[in-house]
């Protein structure tokens, strides 16, 4: 009788725990591994009620953060937005998954000139998110001087009101494009030119900054920065004596894109998140929060003219004549880094 | 039975010290080749050039700089807590401790605001027709900081071992002649020397490898070691590097902790770890 009792209990305990699986199973879960501060959070929690799967959101700061903890393997995220080169390093090491464009119909408002670019040339692996250039923020009340030519970061007049990027292909760009090189050189003399430029400018720089300087400068704590257009953007807002730059010597084009890690675990359930993303009214909206330009040709039309006529944020393509995209730098990339720790320890 | 017990923490041991310890080390000594990787010292001769050197002594400068500071405050507060001038010491304990429950970034993060231009210390020095203070992203941010962070590590251990003097053998310093200042340097300082030790050691070691502090504080301006490891392990991916410096710097904090436990001697018992 007790065998029996026992075998019950037993049968009951697994009929239960059954039932907790199944009830799990029922609510299937995507990761989502995103740049702080990058995403209008309202639209996950609508996403959650259209399709019923639940979202786990999580953060970095860094492409390079990212890389290490996808490229570790203890995490299986779904979706993540690398920036370009970043996403060519890991269609390089076969760390991404191919992307399903049948279930991402969404795609098709993508305006054309953002799609086939070099990080990803049949967009096999990835779907732009943001875009924008990397410029100049200044203060008008401190600065005087036309703030056109990267050279104003190397005045002594502003010695300590200026902020850099604490990022190391972001900074290096900006002595290359100061001297007039290409910021995917793989030239040692170019970049050690380079290396020698930003040390001469380290007495001049208050900080190197990466989320901070949005802080500062909306604060007046400085009078120049070098920071992410979308960032600008959102700076002008609060404080309207600030004014943003693309120097005439170039800039560099970025492109923030979602993409699917290759051990993802519900890649189906990415596809419908990016395609949700993508969706114009969604877009649109998550442009109005975030501040950076949307790839997104229908989100782009129903933003106000004001801001689509803004240069700074959307500049057209003769403003981006001189302006590169990163590229992805292989074994030079260790050069990078040296001169980048040189700068840093000097 | 007492070996069974110990068990676990053997296992805990091996797995999350000694196996992470090894792989630091085989790190260090090798550099990655085409086929996998070979044994090299490459990674500590990139060490001794002489732009790491500088970041080595100035970590060595600033940590030895903070830890005096921590002393120069720490050991009259601990005295004041310890004696009978002052009733309500639980008060200050209590003082000590109590930021120690806010998180450690949170409170570097309001030093920002209360150093930076228009932060709170200027807007108060410039009420007062003072001139302003610019102290955000110097130096002295930097030492303030681990001051401020490390001062209750230095504070805590005088005060433990300070607390447990016999009053009767201060009494009784007093009794055959000696006055105050001889009573301190012969009989009080002396008996609390392994508290500061232990205080010494617990503001030298982390004062030595912080990265948080001089980043912040610093504006990235005045790379430490803490930095340059944090670098090559999340920006660069440099891991031989990176674990050469880890290896060198726990040479120091073993040179170090020799040093101390020579000063030491043998009431160890005393101090707090």
């Amino acid at each position: 009788m007790i065998q029996h009792r026992k075998t019950i209990l037993v049968l009951a305990v697994l009929v239960l725990v059954s039932f907790g699986l199944t009830a799990c199973r029922e609510r299937p879960t995507i990761y989502v591994y995103n740049w702080g501060d990058y995403i209008d959070e309202d639209l996950i929690a609508e996403f959650e009620e259209e399709t019923k799967l639940r979202v786990v959101y999580d953060t970095y700061a860094t492409n390079e953060d990212m890389y290490v903890k996808i490229k570790s393997g203890g995490s299986t995220y779904d979706v993540i937005f690398p920036s370009d080169y970043m996403l060519t390093r890991m269609i390089e090491e076969d760390m991404l998954a191919k992307l399903d464009l049948v279930s991402i119909p969404n795609s098709l408002h993508i305006e054309e000139r953002f799609l086939g670019l070099e990080y990803d040339p049949e967009n096999e692996y990835s779907l732009p998110y943001t875009w924008g250039t990397v410029g100049i923020l200044y203060n008008t009340t401190m600065v005087d001087d036309v703030v056109d030519s990267w050279d104003i970061l190397w005045d002594p007049k502003y010695s300590k009101e200026l902020l850099m990027l604490d990022s190391q292909r972001d900074s290096i760009a900006v002595a290359l494009l100061k001297l007039g090189y290409s910021i995917n050189t793989l030239d040692q003399d170019e970049l050690a030119e380079a290396g020698e430029l930003l040390k001469e400018q380290k007495p001049l720089v208050l900080a190197y900054v990466v989320d901070e300087g949005q802080d500062k400068m909306i604060a007046g704590e400085a009078a120049l920065a070098v920071v992410w257009s979308g960032e600008a953007t959102n700076a002008r807002m609060e404080n309207p004596d600030l004014a943003f730059a693309i120097p005439k010597e170039g800039t560099n084009v970025w492109f923030d894109v979602m993409a699917v890690p290759k051990y993802a675990n519900n890649k189906e359930g990415a596809m419908r998140f990016i395609n949700f993303m993508n969706d114009p009214e969604v877009a649109l909206r998550n442009a109005e929060y975030t501040g950076y330009a949307t790839p997104n040709k229908a989100a782009r039309d129903m933003l106000p003219k004001e801001i689509t006529e803004d240069r700074t944020i959307y500049p057209n393509e003769e403003d981006l004549v001189d302006a590169e995209i990163f590229v992805n730098l292989g074994q030079t990339l260790s050069l990078y880094d040296r001169i980048w720790t040189e700068v840093k320890a000097h | 039975m007492k070996r069974f017990s110990l068990f676990p923490y053997v296992i805990w041991m091996t797995l999350f010290i000694v196996v992470p310890m090894f792989l630091v080390l085989y790190y260090a000594f090798t550099i990655p080749t085409e086929t996998g990787a070979t044994w090299s010292l490459e990674n500590f001769g990139r060490f001794f050039e002489p732009i790491y050197l500088r970041v080595l002594g100035r970590s060595l400068r600033l940590a030895v700089i903070s830890t005096v500071i921590c002393l120069i405050l720490g050991y009259p507060a601990a005295m004041v807590m310890a004696g009978n001038a002052f009733t309500r010491k639980n008060v200050i304990l209590l003082l000590f401790v109590v930021p120690m429950w806010m998180n450690f970034l949170l409170r570097t993060y309001a030093w920002l605001t209360i150093l930076e231009r228009n932060g709170v210390i200027n807007v108060l020095l410039a009420n007062l027709s003072l001139p302003r203070l610019n102290i955000l992203y110097t130096e002295a941010a930097v030492v303030l900081g681990m001051v401020y962070n490390f001062l209750p590590f230095m504070v805590l251990p005088i005060y433990s071992v300070l607390s447990k003097i016999d009053k009767g053998v201060v009494e009784a310093a007093g009794d055959l002649g000696a006055n105050a200042f001889r009573v301190f340097t012969k009989v009080v300082f002396p008996l609390s020397l392994p508290g500061v030790v232990s205080g010494v050691t617990m503001v030298f070691m982390p004062a030595l490898t912080t990265f948080v502090i001089s980043r912040l504080l610093g504006g990235g301006q005045f790379t430490l070691i803490g930095n340059l490891i944090e670098q090559q392990f999340l920006v660069v991916g440099d891991w031989g590097f990176g674990s050469a410096i880890s290896v060198v710097m726990i040479v120091f904090i073993l040179l170090s902790m020799a040093i101390m436990s020579f000063f030491e001697g043998e009431e160890k018992d005393v101090a707090l770890w």
